[in-house]
């Protein structure tokens, strides 16, 4: 029993960072009709900004390591989503702008060439921005550590938010599920974000222009919605949210891969088959397929085959193309004519 | 000067010359009707005037300014609204978030809601399905809405695409009722039709299209009364 509920935390935590980056490929994919590639790449910007400011903050403002204040934290989390968000939009504006008109298969072609663009850019050497050689870059082709944010590595006990305790089994052992800062802060963080989108796209005008424009440019244009800044603004979303991911998945993997590392191409790609599952363009759906992938890799992991967990996910994503190919909640477009 | 004018209109879809030359006139006040056969161009010059299409050359003057190359959105605040062929509503949206959209670029909150609701005194149909999915709306419906969604962006230059499209004899009747009003109540309106019988009937002057040329241009009664347009259009021999 406490097994279960430990996995089902594990779940919900994994869940939302894949839900967060699951958002932005369907946002883009709601509007442009494509899948934006270079996505899971924002995503690893968003890490490696936060590992470059929160290593320069620790350098210069002496933080007690192993009690950080958490505003720390919010200044790394808002420099990597301004960072992303910037880049997001200039990744929009000169890569795939020009190609409004072009075949879709164009502009995928085009993800794919900015995917591996920022992939082997983010390994250049790095420069030493200041003269300590504390802020560094890009970003290199070593791992590094994440600083600790949180400051729980320090102890076990440090590392708990809550523990729930069960009852001992015959030889007197009582299981504890522990629900760790990390895990709190990352599906608050996740939710809080998630809520926000929703109430922006749903109850804001600029919501009602995206819905719009996703709808057809056209139709949209002529209602007075500025497409492009649309567009624009879509993507400055989109990447800001996988910042977001990006920075907690740093926190609770604190050991950064290289930008290029495969792990971080399974992690994109996992967030794309919780949108597909999802019914991509359906931002609700991003969020239920990211939480689904999570409960079937991890409950996978733990009561089948700990080795097959990449498998179970992709499985997942076979199923539901068969039996539902629009996904969960797509529905395939009707209109009365 | 007229409101719009058209001059030597060419639009192009790649190798196809669409519009040859076009050239006329809609003046402040009138209800203007382009009719002509299936490709005649009648839609391609409505969406070379919205600014959905970029003409390769000839000029298209809104209130004297040339518009040619600026985008829809920015036509829409300079005053010129379309509801598209084939109503194009939002069927995902409610009839209350369709009419919202409508408003987008405008920032009057109080105006807003007189226009909202003189919409709705005008299509008192709308006002019944408020609050449902406008993708469940009848075609009359739906037409009634594509023309009140419009309104919403207080246009002086009204462009309606084929209005008449799928729609029962009886409702047709009332949406070319409603569209007199509109008229009177000063909105300029430009009408594509291929309901020549209607569009002559509402409209107080007229242009024929065939083959992307304009080929003929008077008031509307003197059409409708013309040998050539009653054989071409109005089926009497």
């Amino acid at each position: 029993m406490a097994d279960f509920v430990q996995i089902f935390v594990l779940s919900i935590t994994a869940g939302s960072v894949y839900a967060l980056i699951a958002l932005g490929y369907t946002m883009v994919y709601g509007i442009l009709k494509f899948i934006n590639f270079a996505h899971s790449d924002v995503v690893v910007l968003g890490s490696w900004v936060s590992y470059t400011v929160a290593a320069f903050m620790f350098s210069r403002l002496h933080v007690d390591a192993e009690h950080p204040p958490l505003w720390i934290g919010a200044v790394v989390l808002l420099a990597a989503m301004a960072y992303c968000a910037l880049s997001g939009y200039v990744i929009e504006r000169f890569a795939y702008k020009p190609l409004r008109r072009a075949p879709r298969l164009n502009v995928l072609i085009t993800a794919i060439g900015v995917s591996l663009f920022l992939q082997n850019c983010g390994q250049l050497t790095p420069y030493n921005l200041t003269s300590q050689g504390d802020l560094r870059f890009p970003f290199g082709a070593s791992p590094q550590r994440m600083p600790d944010l949180l400051g729980e590595n320090m102890s076990n006990d440090d590392r708990v938010m809550w523990s729930i305790s069960f009852a001992p089994d015959a030889n007197g052992y009582a299981p504890r599920v522990v629900v760790s800062k990390i895990d709190f802060s990352i599906v608050v963080s996740a939710l809080v974000l998630m809520l926000a989108l929703e109430i922006l796209i749903h109850r804001t005008k600029i919501g009602m222009g995206m819905r719009a424009v996703s709808y057809n440019f056209d139709i949209a244009a002529l209602m007075g919605v500025p497409v492009n800044a649309i567009i624009s603004f879509t993507f400055v979303l989109g990447s800001s949210l996988a910042a977001a991911a990006g920075f907690l998945y740093a926190l609770a993997f604190p050991g950064l891969n290289q930008p290029a590392h495969e792990v971080w191409v399974l992690l994109g790609l996992k967030a794309f088959v919780a949108a597909v599952v999802g019914g991509i363009g359906n931002v609700r759906g991003a969020a239920l397929g990211g939480f689904l992938i999570a409960f079937v890799e991890m409950f996978g992991m733990r009561y089948i085959d700990s080795n097959l967990r990449d498998v179970y996910v992709f499985a997942v994503l076979i199923l539901v193309l068969l039996v539902r190919p629009s996904g969960l909640l797509g529905s395939p477009e009707r209109e009365k004519v | 000067m007229a409101l719009l004018e058209i001059a030597k209109l060419n639009v192009h879809y790649g190798a196809i010359h669409a519009l040859h030359d076009v050239t006329l006139e809609v003046a402040d006040g009138q209800i203007v009707t382009l009719i002509g056969a299936n490709g005649a161009g009648k839609s391609t010059t409505l969406r070379s005037v919205s600014g959905l299409l970029r003409p390769t050359s000839g000029d298209i003057r809104f209130k004297g300014q040339s518009i040619v190359g600026r985008p829809p959105h920015e036509l829409v605040r300079m005053g010129i609204a379309q509801a598209p062929e084939g109503r194009g509503i939002f069927a995902n949206f409610t009839v209350a978030e369709n009419l919202d959209i409508g408003a987008y670029a405008r920032r009057d909150q109080a105006a807003i809601r007189a226009d909202r609701e003189r919409a709705l005194t005008l299509f008192p149909r709308l006002r019944e399905r408020i609050r449902q999915n406008a993708g469940t709306l009848s075609g009359g419906e739906q037409q009634m809405l594509a023309i009140a969604r419009a309104l919403m962006t207080r246009p002086q230059l009204l462009l309606l695409d084929e209005p008449s499209l799928g729609l029962a004899p009886q409702i047709v009747q009332t949406i070319f009722h409603i569209i007199r009003e509109i008229n009177a109540s000063g909105t300029t309106v430009l009408l594509v039709e291929q309901n020549a019988h209607m569009a002559l009937h509402t409209a107080h002057y007229a242009y024929v299209l065939e083959v992307g040329e304009v080929v003929m241009g008077d008031k509307a009664a003197v059409l409708a009364k013309s040998d050539a347009v009653r054989k071409a259009y109005l089926g009497v021999a």
